[in-house]
């Protein structure tokens, strides 16, 4: 069970605005998270992350306190390592496809795997300026996954896929979660994206 | 032509340059970070040798470095090591002048990489220094590079701060520029031009060099 409870002080055009997050999530499960832009999403993932700290409450992970403001604690983005996809991909501009993976994780197979998922095993020697959007976009994905975590926060992570990729991709990424064992909470901007794919919603305003 | 001068010149700036690339990559790392007033004032202290006369920060390093009071004296004293008028002054002399040509462009150069980047190497469970050493650094090698050759040249081209602190000992301190400048005292413009044409020829080549790469090399990576 992921258990939310924060709140942070966000700057904005108008002024100072608070965003005030609760919710329980169900392990294995898939939320996707709406709102408009400039609502909080990416800092609400950031914030689980361990890359922005609360200004207050608690963030839980199976009885585990990531975060506690009452009691000072603050675990690493290190410790706590979700699988992250950025909205930016966050790609290495350095690092080939393969050098990518590796970077992470040394399991030939498992890294096979996620490269036959992605339709990326013949681009393995590509850097991402060489890759096409949907192509880094994959790559993205198939490196927060690399690390087979436990929870997955992707900050809309289809967006530059066309609809039959984002189909294929979608229903290999299920069965995958479930074998991982992994919670995803996905921020998604178009509504029936994840439509018949999403367990549980979580809508920021 | 004697080339003492010449090879005194590349020997201290390639050891400047190695000595500022040990400092200025955790230097700038740490300034290109969020911003604080130890760092403004770093910053300020690391930038005032781009706008000192030269012979200001010499004049100030000769009472630093003199061995009758202070620093001087102390290193005299317990180390037996005279920074006037020695090869080891002129080092540590220079480093301190070229400082703002390797920090600054390293600064800029991690302050221009996404901070996405250093958080996606982190959720992936690495260290701060194994994404300094594997996703950072690759990626500002432009840069980096740009800053080497900077700082390396800058060197070459030092007069005020060198003939302060060092003045115009033949094979200890006499560096190319000291050596145009006493050839040209003593009349003798054949010796100054021959000095003058390498050191000319030295920092052109440099500098092309690195037009010629960074014309390849400096679009982001990202593009």
């Amino acid at each position: 069970m992921i258990n939310i409870d924060i709140t942070k002080k966000l700057k904005a055009y108008a002024g100072v605005q608070e965003l005030r997050i609760k919710k329980d999530i169900a392990p294995g499960s898939i939320v996707r998270i709406t709102g408009p832009s400039g609502a909080g999403k990416t800092t609400l993932l950031k914030m689980i992350a361990g890359l922005v700290k609360p200004d207050a409450g608690i963030i839980a992970v199976n009885n585990i306190n990531w975060f506690d403001a009452e009691q000072n604690i603050d675990l690493q983005p290190q410790q706590r390592m979700p699988g992250f996809v950025f909205q930016d991909y966050a790609l290495f501009p350095n690092m080939t496809v393969q050098q990518h993976l590796e970077y992470v994780t040394q399991d030939t197979e498992w890294i096979n795997r996620l490269l036959a998922i992605g339709k990326l095993d013949s681009f393995t020697t590509h850097k991402p300026q060489y890759l096409s959007g949907g192509q880094q976009q994959r790559l993205a994905i198939l490196r927060a996954l690399s690390i087979k975590p436990k929870l997955l926060l992707m900050d809309e992570p289809f967006s530059a896929l066309d609809v039959k990729m984002k189909m294929d991709l979608i229903g290999e990424l299920r069965p995958l979660f479930k074998e991982l064992g992994a919670t995803a909470l996905i921020v998604s901007h178009n509504p029936q994206e994840l439509d018949g794919v999403a367990d549980d919603e979580l809508e920021i305003n | 032509m004697d080339i003492t001068p010449i090879w005194l010149t590349l020997k201290l700036a390639g050891i400047t340059t190695v000595v500022l690339l040990l400092l200025g990559l955790p230097l700038g790392w740490w300034l290109s970070k969020k911003r604080s007033l130890y760092k403004i004032i770093t910053e300020a202290i690391i930038t005032m040798p781009l706008v000192l006369p030269p012979s200001v920060l010499g004049f100030y390093l000769l009472l630093a470095f003199s061995p009758r009071h202070g620093v001087g004296q102390w290193l005299l004293d317990t180390f037996s090591l005279r920074l006037v008028f020695s090869f080891p002054g002129l080092v540590i002399a220079s480093v301190i002048y070229s400082l703002p040509f390797m920090v600054s462009p390293v600064k800029s150069a991690f302050q221009q990489l996404p901070a996405s980047l250093r958080q996606a190497s982190l959720t992936l469970g690495k260290t701060e220094w194994q994404t300094f050493w594997h996703v950072l650094l690759p990626n500002i090698k432009p840069s980096l590079l740009t800053a080497i050759v900077l700082t390396f040249a800058h060197t070459l081209g030092e007069f005020g701060v060198v003939l302060m602190i060092g003045g115009n000992i033949p094979g200890v301190t006499r560096v190319a520029s000291i050596a145009v400048y006493d050839a040209v005292e003593r009349m003798d413009y054949p010796a100054a031009n021959n000095y003058s044409f390498v050191l000319f020829a030295i920092t052109f080549v440099l500098v092309i060099s690195v037009f010629i790469y960074n014309k390849y090399q400096v679009k982001s990576p990202l593009e």
